[in-house]
């Protein structure tokens, strides 16, 4: 069982608390009615699914119920670092060579 | 009395306890501290069981948790048969009852045993090739036989009445293995006063220190010591010591499962004791000091009872007291055996020979093994092992061929050397290396906070070990926030050191050879097989590993993996490495069904959620079902009648007098702020903003993508809060879809979201009668079609408690629901059924709730819709707010698909035979006389029969099913062609004047 750090409740619990909620820092165009439809294709449907590093969204949903994001490892499991949702792509992260 | 290999003086058992036992209807004595093995062997028993392949005789080949062999069923009761239990490792109690398995009709007779007779039919891969064809026959012919004939040992076929523990725990240093690394680990760190768990696998601590018996630490023997130090530890407050816990899985962050043998040892165990406790432990720094497991030497017949590991007889001999025969044959490629004839020799027991693969090995134990004029073959190899039910002799010959020699022995020990236990360091997804010096896999690149010592990283030697152990509890103590420890490192006086050995087949099983050399016991996997395996073109070992089945049985191949990757990577001609090694993976050894579920079976399984009305509707007949976690009413049976005539019963009289209806599992959200309404339009298709306080509304959710996500209507009870009902199914996601949407992409609206589900109970009063039921219980509210119209919600009291009264219908009748405080629910039920009673009404379940609402067309959520349906789709266009610039899922209702033609629509069907009601899920299809496979084109979503409408109903997603009306379609089932007209959806009341009826 993972342990994950909520940058809202700011300590490392359970993931038995959590759920995973997709790809994150993907944004609902303001003006969403007027996508073309490969544009929404983009937004809705297609995701990058990497082996590696990932930006994903998480719930603290038996916890403090926000939704945040999170860093993660995709081979290893390993959390690299949470933040609150609505902070940027972090540039760095750390313990990264560059 | 001694049994008869009963050694005096040798062994650690007192034997004044004796314990009496059966093995096979046969009554046996053994001593308190035996295991099963160890008792059986004391009487001369080594045959316990037949292979799983073969049916070849099989007895114990260790002494440990890597027994392949020894597999039996140990019965307590009707109840209690545990099959598969390892005989090596289950210890012994008074009137422990074990039979062998895998055998018919008796253990030393077995039919099955033309299997090994006629075994050219079962090589490698024979059950891949044979039943394949024909297609029909695998499950009715192959499989059942096959299933039949396998097996290993009989499931018990009651419900298991033992109980299972669970237990967190954290700790900042957690030791895996109590041999003398793990000891000295634990006494490091328990000394800077972190918090320490030290688990062992078997009932006493020391490991290789329970037969190595030479060892001496701090002054005293090896044993003694650790049982003085872990008396030291378990007096220490911070240190939790574990025996009988085998750590089975090591998994992401240092948690490690442990499960603990509570009571499998106990004569009588009391029903307050649990079975088995599983430990879920979180540890800052994990030490892992698994030990080593001896490996087997691959000849033929090497499988013949009475062979075994040289570490196991030394066990047996310096731990319990029992010699493993009286005329020992051993068979090595390297010094450790040696130490094993020479105990064994000094307790009076004949050592025939040593054969020694290696051509001139010197060292102290060879020169102790020749001056107490044992016998000693270098440069020769142990051929082929004769006899059956026991082995009887060794053939030898020189190792490059020559003349052969067969020396009478009772006996066979082996060892080709030491395999270092990386399971739990590969299960912690650290990766192996490969050591071209010592041929082993050992730790190499670590994944998580821990770190392996001793035997199981490849240090050789007692003083190593300990060395190395001490030094990385200490380090990893202190890295989890320990302070410096105060005590003394242990002093190693005397300890063996084993290393090197041999990999794959010995002489006269090699290329070329068919001899039976067993390579996994368990599995009947010999060294011909793995080579014919690479011949028919495996060549990653993970290929080899399951066309063979080599290391797949439940030992998980502790011994037979380096030797079947060996054979791999000679017939291959590539080095060990560049074959690979197979995934290890949890559990290390079997753990039970119970330990992992624990308290969580039966009532405990899943929560029950009951409403407010249950203990009313239960003491009024209702028949529940489940939905979701919920009991809810299905119907109300009165005396003499069956589902059918209740649901006929309440449906008519619901629609003529009244029925009341316990609505209270609908989702219920609460959506407060000043930004109440620009939520709901964002979230909802339909328009919210101009909705007057007091009104209703029927609103639809969607998926970005532009299908139906729930439904439910909506009440404004002020400018900035509504009362939002979700379907009962769907009252977490919506709540979750929304407070998605509010945090993440509309976090400027200052909206709070609320569940009201369980602080709300609901009662549906629906019917004619429905007004002058409630009214008379309710105050301050108007409830004339003037002042409260269909589609409005009031707040007041009902029975002198707050209701938010709704004025709704899921029926097309004259409706209500009555929303009051959980707690009051039964009370006001009480109050409402009683008015009730003066207009003829009755209480109605789900089942009737169903049938009504399909009666009118109105749709449930998840069953007429699918995931796939837009509101077009349903007929709901019309809830779509047309001026709206923006909600969730107005792009994805314009995408190409979802505006195409010919997309399912929801429509009714009336079956040309009207007493025919239809199967939920039928398929539909236009024409059909046409060839199988058909082209559906849709199916049935809601199917009943209407007693109001005195024919049967349905409602169904066909393809461009509204430009369909008035044709005739068909549903094939088995038993014939269904006719069926498309209709509308609404059978009853058209106009809906029934509403204000
Ligand atoms: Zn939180």
């Amino acid at each position: 069982m993972l342990l994950i750090r909520c940058p809202y409740c700011e300590e490392e619990r359970p993931e038995l608390e959590f759920r995973n909620a997709g790809e994150a820092h993907i944004a609902r165009p303001t003006n969403i009615a007027a996508e073309s439809d490969d544009d929404f294709e983009k937004f809705f449907f297609i995701r990058a699914n990497p082996k590696g590093v990932i930006y994903e969204r998480w719930r603290h949903i038996h916890g403090c119920a926000r939704f945040f994001n999170a860093v993660r490892d995709t081979v290893t499991d390993r959390f690299v670092m949470t933040y609150k949702a609505g902070e940027p792509k972090p540039a760095k992260l750390p313990g990264a060579s560059k | 009395m001694n049994a008869a290999f009963r050694i005096s003086g040798a062994g650690r058992l007192s034997q004044a306890k004796t314990a009496s036992f059966s093995f096979d209807d046969k009554p046996y004595i053994g001593i308190e501290g035996d295991t099963l093995a160890s008792a059986l062997l004391a009487n001369g028993v080594h045959l316990v069981g037949r292979s799983f392949k073969y049916h070849r005789p099989r007895g114990f080949l260790s002494a440990g948790a890597e027994e392949p062999n020894a597999l039996v069923q140990i019965v307590r009761d009707d109840a209690r048969k545990t099959p598969n239990v390892r005989a090596t490792v289950q210890e012994l109690y008074d009137g422990l009852t074990a039979n062998s398995q895998n055998r018919w009709p008796s253990l030393a007779f077995d039919v099955g045993a033309l299997n090994d007779i006629a075994s050219p039919l079962f090589s490698a891969g024979f059950y891949y090739k044979t039943f394949m064809w024909p297609k029909w026959a695998w499950k009715d012919l192959y499989e059942p036989k096959i299933r039949a004939a396998a097996g290993l040992g009989v499931s018990p076929d009651k419900p298991d009445p033992d109980h299972y523990a669970a237990r967190y725990a954290h700790c900042e240093v957690l030791v895996l293995g109590g041999g003398a690394a793990g000891i000295a680990a634990a006494l490091a760190a328990a000394e800077t006063g972190v918090r320490v768990i030290l688990a062992d696998e078997q009932a006493e601590f020391g490991g290789s220190l329970r037969f190595e018996s030479g060892a001496r630490i701090d002054g005293q023997g090896g044993y003694a010591w650790a049982q003085a130090a872990i008396a030291k530890l378990k007096a220490m407050d911070n240190v939790r010591v574990l025996s009988r816990t085998t750590a089975f899985g090591y998994y992401a962050q240092n948690f490690v499962g442990l499960v603990e043998r509570v009571s499998d040892h106990l004569k009588s165990p009391g029903r307050e004791l649990a079975r088995e406790r599983l430990w879920q432990v979180r540890a800052k720094r994990v030490v892992i000091a698994t030990g080593a497991i001896e490996r087997h030497m691959v000849f033929a017949n090497n499988d013949r009872p009475g062979v075994m590991l040289a570490s196991a007889a030394r066990t047996y001999l310096n731990h319990y007291g029992v010699a493993v025969g009286r005329n020992i044959g051993v068979y090595t490629a390297n010094d450790s055996a040696y130490a094993a004839a020479i105990d064994l020799k000094k307790a009076g027991i004949n050592i025939a020979a040593i054969v020694d693969l290696r051509d001139n090995p010197a060292g102290p134990v060879i020169d102790e093994a020749r001056a107490l004029g044992i016998e000693i073959n270098f440069g020769r190899a142990v051929v082929s092992a004769g006899g059956k039910l026991r082995v009887s002799s060794m053939t030898v010959q020189p190792k490059n061929g020559g003349g052969e020699r067969t020396i009478p022995v009772d006996a066979i020990l082996m060892s080709a050397g030491w395999t270092p236990s990386v399971h739990l360091f590969s299960q912690s997804r650290g990766k192996v290396a490969f050591n071209d010096a010592t041929k082993r896999f050992v730790p190499g690149t670590y994944a998580q906070d821990c770190v392996s010592v001793g035997t199981c990283c490849g240090t050789d030697g007692l003083a190593a070990s300990v060395d190395e152990a001490y030094a990385a509890g200490a380090k990893a103590a202190k890295e989890a926030g320990g302070k410096a420890g105060k005590g003394a490192k242990p002093k190693v006086d005397a300890g063996e050191s084993w290393s090197r050995g041999m990999l794959g087949a010995a002489p006269g099983a090699g290329p070329g050879t068919t001899v039976k050399a067993f390579v996994d016991f368990q599995n009947d996997v010999t060294a011909k097989d793995i080579r014919q395996a690479v011949h028919e073109g495996m060549h990653s070992i993970e290929h080899v590993k399951r066309f063979t089945t080599n290391g797949m049985a439940t030992d998980q191949g502790k011994t037979s993996n380096m030797h079947g990757l060996a054979i791999a990577a000679e017939t291959l001609g590539k080095p060990i490495p560049q074959v690979g090694l197979t995934t290890f993976r949890a559990p290390y050894t079997p753990v039970t069904f119970g330990s992992i579920v624990g308290h969580a079976r039966g009532a405990l399984f899943d929560p029950t959620r009951r409403t407010a009305t249950h203990g009313w509707a239960a003491s009024h007949g209702a028949v529940f079902e489940d939905v979701g976690h919920w009991k809810r009413a299905w119907y109300f049976p009165k005396a003499g009648e069956d589902m059918h005539a209740a649901v006929d019963r309440e449906c008519v009289t619901v629609r003529k007098a009244a029925g009341l209806f316990d609505a209270s599992t609908l989702g219920k959200i609460e959506v407060v702020g000043p930004d109440a309404a620009k939520f709901m339009e964002l979230l909802y298709t339909n328009p919210w903003e101009k909705l007057e306080t007091g009104r209703c509304r029927y609103g639809i959710m969607l998926r970005e993508d532009g299908f139906i996500y729930d439904d439910g209507v909506v009440g404004r009870l002020a400018p900035d809060r509504f009362h939002v009902t979700t379907t009962t199914g769907g009252a977490p996601r919506v709540m979750n879809h929304m407070e998605d949407y509010l945090q993440t992409e509309f976090p400027h609206l200052n909206v709070w979201l609320t569940s009201i589900t369980e602080q709300w109970a609901v009662i549906a009063v629906q019917g004619p009668k429905s007004r002058d039921i409630i009214a008379p219980l309710v105050d301050g509210i108007d409830m004339s079609d003037e002042a409260m119209p269909h589609m409005s919600v009031r707040e007041g009291k009902i029975c002198g408690v707050p209701t938010r009264l709704f004025r709704m219908s899921f029926t097309g009748e004259r409706g209500f629901e009555v929303n009051v405080p959980a707690d009051y629910g039964e009370a006001v039920w009480e109050a409402l059924w009683a008015e009730g009673q003066k207009h003829g009404a009755t209480a109605y379940g789900t089942e009737t709730m169903h049938v009504l609402r399909a009666e009118k067309g109105y749709i449930i959520v998840g069953q007429d819709t699918d995931g796939t349906v837009t509101p077009n789709d349903a007929g709901l266009d019309w809830a779509v707010g047309k001026k709206k610039t923006d909600f969730v899922g107005i792009r994805g209702l314009t995408r190409p698909d979802l505006v195409a033609k010919g997309r399912k629509q929801l429509v009714g069907l009336k079956t040309k035979d009207p007493k025919v009601v239809l199967e939920e899920g039928a398929q539909i299809v236009a024409d059909p006389k046409q060839a199988i496979p058909m082209k559906m084109i849709g199916h049935v979503t809601s199917s009943y029969w209407s007693e109001n409408c005195g024919r049967s109903i349905a409602l169904a997603l066909v393809a461009g099913g509204r430009d369909r009306m008035g044709q005739t379609l068909y549903v094939p089932m088995p038993n014939g062609t269904i006719e069926v007209e498309v209709t509308g959806m609404v059978f009853v009341d058209e106009k809906g004047e029934r509403l204000n009826g």
